[in-house]
C-alpha cells in the first residue's frame, strides 16, 4: 500500500503557523515579483479567487473584502517543508519527496487498521510539531492514494484522512470523479477524453487497457492500471535526487528586446547552477520556456519552449548560461506584445560523484570545480550577484515583494516575538 | 610515498551528496594515519544540549515583563519544541484570540489559566468563548548577561 501526504494550501498555513491572526480570514500568498496567485486559504477560495490569477486583476477585489496578501517567503517555506517531511521521515517507513508541500509514502504492511492508524497519527503529528495541516491518501497506487487524499480534504469528518481500498468504494469515488483530476492526465489529454465521452475517471476505468494505450502511450496505460489497484509507479526515495531545478518568475511589465531577456535567462541559468552545485549534482539537459509573447495577429504563440541536451553532464553556469541563450535565441521573438514569464528549467539531474565523461571529453574538470566553487563561496560572503556572467547583467532586476513576512526560523532578527 | 590526494576523493559520495565518512577537507599523506581526524570527539554544541527534537522546535523572542519571576526576561530567547504535549504547571507560548502570548498553563479541573510570574499582571481564564491552543511548550531561556 502507498500513501501521499499533501499540506493544505501550504504557504498560507505557513504564514499562520506564525501569525494566527490570519486563522479564518482569507489570504493569498502571491508568486515571485507579486505575479500570481499560488495559494489560497479555503476562505480565499470560497470567495471565488482561482489559481494562478494575475494579482493586478483582483487587487481591487481582494481589497474590498479583506483578502490578507503575501509575497512568496521561499526561506520560511522551505524550512518548513524540511521541517514536514522530517516529521513524515520519523513516522513512516519510506517516504519521497514529491514536491515543497507533497510526499509519498511507503508502508511495510497492508493491514488497513494500521494504515489507518499511522495515516491519523501523521495527520496529528505534522500538526502538532510543525502548525501545518495535512491531508493524507492511502490507497493500492500512487494515483489511487492522490484521490484519496482529495477527499479527505472534501470531507471534513474524515478529519484529514482516507484510506481507500475496497473495490466497491473505489467504484463509487471514480463515478464521481472528472477524469481530468486524476494525476497523471494532463489538461489536453483530458480534453480528449472528455470529447469522446469519457467525462469521468470511472469512464476511463471502464475504457479498457488497450484503448487507454491507443488513446494515450504508455503513461495513459500506466495510470489506467493504477487505477485498477496495480502499483506502476515505484516509491523513489532516493532524496535529493530531484528531477529538475527551475527558476522562473513573471514580469510586471513584459519584456519585448531580445538583449533585456538574454540578460534575464543568464541570470536564471546562473541561479539554477548554483543550486545543482550546492547539491554536488550535474545536469544533462535544459530547457528555456516563456510565456505571453502573444500576438496572434503575428502568429507568435502564447507559450514556446526549447530544449537542449548537453554534451556531457555539468554544473559550470558558463556553460549552463550559454547553452540556454542559445536556447532562448531559438525561440525568441521580436514580433510579441512583451513577454510576461519565462524560466529556465535543468533537468536530467544526476549527482556529481557519478560523472561520466566523454572519450574526448578535453575539460579539466577539477580545474573548472575549483573556480566554481571560489565563485560561490565569494558570491556566498558578499552577497548574490557580486560575481556574474557578463551577460547578466547588473539591473534590470529589480523584483516587487511589497507583502513580505519575516523569515522567523532562518533569520536572528526575524523570529517570532511574542508579548508577555 | 608523498603523493598527496584528495580525501574526497577515497570517500565516496552518497545520494544525497554527503561525503560518506569524515567531513574533512584536510589533505593527507597516503600511508600516514591522520590520528587528530580519527581520535577526537565532536566539539560541544549548544544545539545538541538544547534542541532535542530540531523539526519541531522554534525559537521565540520575549517581549515584556510578566514573566519576569520565572526568570523570564524582556529580550530573551526562548526555545520552544511544539512536539512536547503541554502539561499542568508547563510553561507555554499560547494563542488566544489570534494573539500570541506566553504563561504558565494552570489546570483545575475544567479550568484553564494563564499564569504570569509578575504581581503587576492578572492571570487571564481560558473561557469557552475563547479561541485558545497551545502553540509550544517552553524547553529553556536564553538571556544575555
Amino acid at each position: 500500500m502507498v500513501g501521499v501526504c499533501d499540506c493544505n494550501n501550504f504557504f498560507v498555513s505557513c504564514e499562520r503557523v506564525f501569525n494566527p491572526s490570519l486563522n479564518g480570514k482569507p489570504v493569498v500568498v502571491l508568486s515571485n515579483n507579486d505575479g500570481c496567485i499560488i495559494s489560497r486559504s479555503n476562505e480565499a477560495k470560497r470567495l471565488g479567487i482561482k489559481m494562478g490569477q494575475p494579482y493586478f486583476q483582483i487587487k481591487r477585489f481582494c481589497d474590498e473584502n479583506g483578502v490578507k496578501i503575501f509575497s512568496s517567503n521561499y526561506a520560511l517555506y522551505s524550512d518548513m517543508s524540511h521541517r514536514v517531511m522530517s516529521i513524515l521521515r520519523e513516522t513512516v517507513p519510506h517516504i519521497e519527496v514529491y514536491s515543497v508541500d507533497e510526499a509519498f509514502i511507503g508502508f511495510d504492511t497492508t493491514d488497513t487498521e494500521i494504515l489507518a492508524k499511522t495515516g491519523r497519527r501523521i495527520v496529528e503529528r505534522v500538526l502538532r510539531c510543525t502548525g501545518i495541516p495535512v491531508s493524507v491518501g492511502v490507497s493500492q497506487s500512487k494515483t489511487l492514494a492522490k484521490i484519496a487524499s482529495k477527499l479527505s480534504k472534501q470531507y471534513p469528518r474524515l478529519n484529514g484522512m482516507c484510506l481507500m481500498y475496497r473495490k466497491e468504494d473505489v467504484e463509487k469515488v471514480l463515478k464521481n470523479f472528472p477524469v481530468g483530476d486524476v494525476w497523471g492526465i494532463g489538461r489536453r489529454l483530458s480534453a480528449r477524453l472528455v470529447s469522446m465521452g469519457y467525462s469521468t475517471a470511472w469512464d476511463f476505468y471502464r475504457m479498457g487497457k488497450e484503448s487507454a494505450r491507443h488513446i494515450g502511450g504508455i503513461g495513459t496505460e500506466r495510470t489506467w492500471e493504477e487505477l485498477h489497484g496495480t502499483s506502476c509507479i515505484e516509491l523513489e526515495t532516493e532524496e535529493r535526487n530531484r528531477q529538475q531545478i527551475c527558476v522562473s518568475r513573471s514580469f510586471a511589465e513584459g519584456i519585448k528586446e531580445f538583449e533585456e531577456m538574454r540578460s534575464v535567462i543568464v541570470a536564471f541559468a546562473s541561479k539554477c547552477a548554483e543550486k545543482l552545485r550546492s547539491e554536488k549534482s550535474l545536469c544533462g539537459a535544459l530547457s528555456v520556456f516563456m510565456r505571453g509573447g502573444i500576438s496572434a495577429s503575428k502568429g507568435v504563440p502564447d507559450y514556446d519552449s526549447r530544449a537542449i541536451l548537453l554534451e556531457t553532464p555539468t554544473d559550470n553556469t558558463a556553460v549552463i548560461a550559454g547553452e540556454a541563450v542559445k536556447a532562448l535565441s531559438m525561440i525568441f521573438d521580436r514580433r510579441g506584445n512583451g513577454y510576461k514569464k519565462a524560466g529556465v528549467v535543468l533537468t536530467d539531474i544526476s549527482p556529481k560523484c557519478h560523472r561520466q565523461t566523454r572519450l574526448f571529453d578535453e575539460t579539466d574538470h577539477e580545474r573548472e570545480g575549483r573556480f566554481l566553487k571560489v565563485v560561490d563561496a565569494i558570491n556566498a560572503a558578499n552577497g548574490a550577484n557580486t560575481i556574474v556572467i557578463a551577460s547578466q547583467g547588473f539591473d534590470g532586476m529589480k523584483v516587487n515583494r511589497n507583502h513580505l513576512s519575516k523569515h522567523y526560523t532562518t533569520d536572528w532578527d526575524d523570529i517570532l516575538t511574542v508579548n508577555v | 610515498m608523498t603523493d598527496k590526494i584528495e580525501k574526497s576523493d577515497i570517500f565516496s559520495y552518497d545520494a544525497s551528496g554527503v561525503v560518506n565518512g569524515l567531513l574533512s577537507e584536510s589533505k593527507v599523506a597516503a600511508g600516514f594515519p591522520a590520528p587528530s581526524d580519527d581520535s577526537c570527539g565532536t566539539a560541544l554544541n549548544l544545539n545538541s544540549l538544547l534542541i532535542k527534537h530540531p523539526a519541531s522546535t522554534f525559537f521565540v523572542r520575549v517581549s515584556g515583563e510578566s514573566m519576569r519571576d520565572d526568570a523570564i526576561r524582556n529580550g530573551d530567547i526562548l526555545v520552544v519544541d511544539r512536539s512536547v504535549e503541554p502539561y499542568d504547571g508547563c510553561i507555554a507560548v499560547c494563542c488566544i484570540d489570534g494573539e500570541f502570548t506566553l504563561k504558565r498553563i494552570k489546570c483545575e479541573g475544567k479550568r484553564v489559566w494563564l499564569m504570569p510570574s509578575n504581581p503587576d499582571f492578572k492571570p487571564i481564564e481560558v473561557m469557552e468563548g475563547n479561541d485558545f491552543s497551545v502553540w509550544g511548550v517552553v524547553r529553556y531561556s536564553i538571556s544575555k548577561h
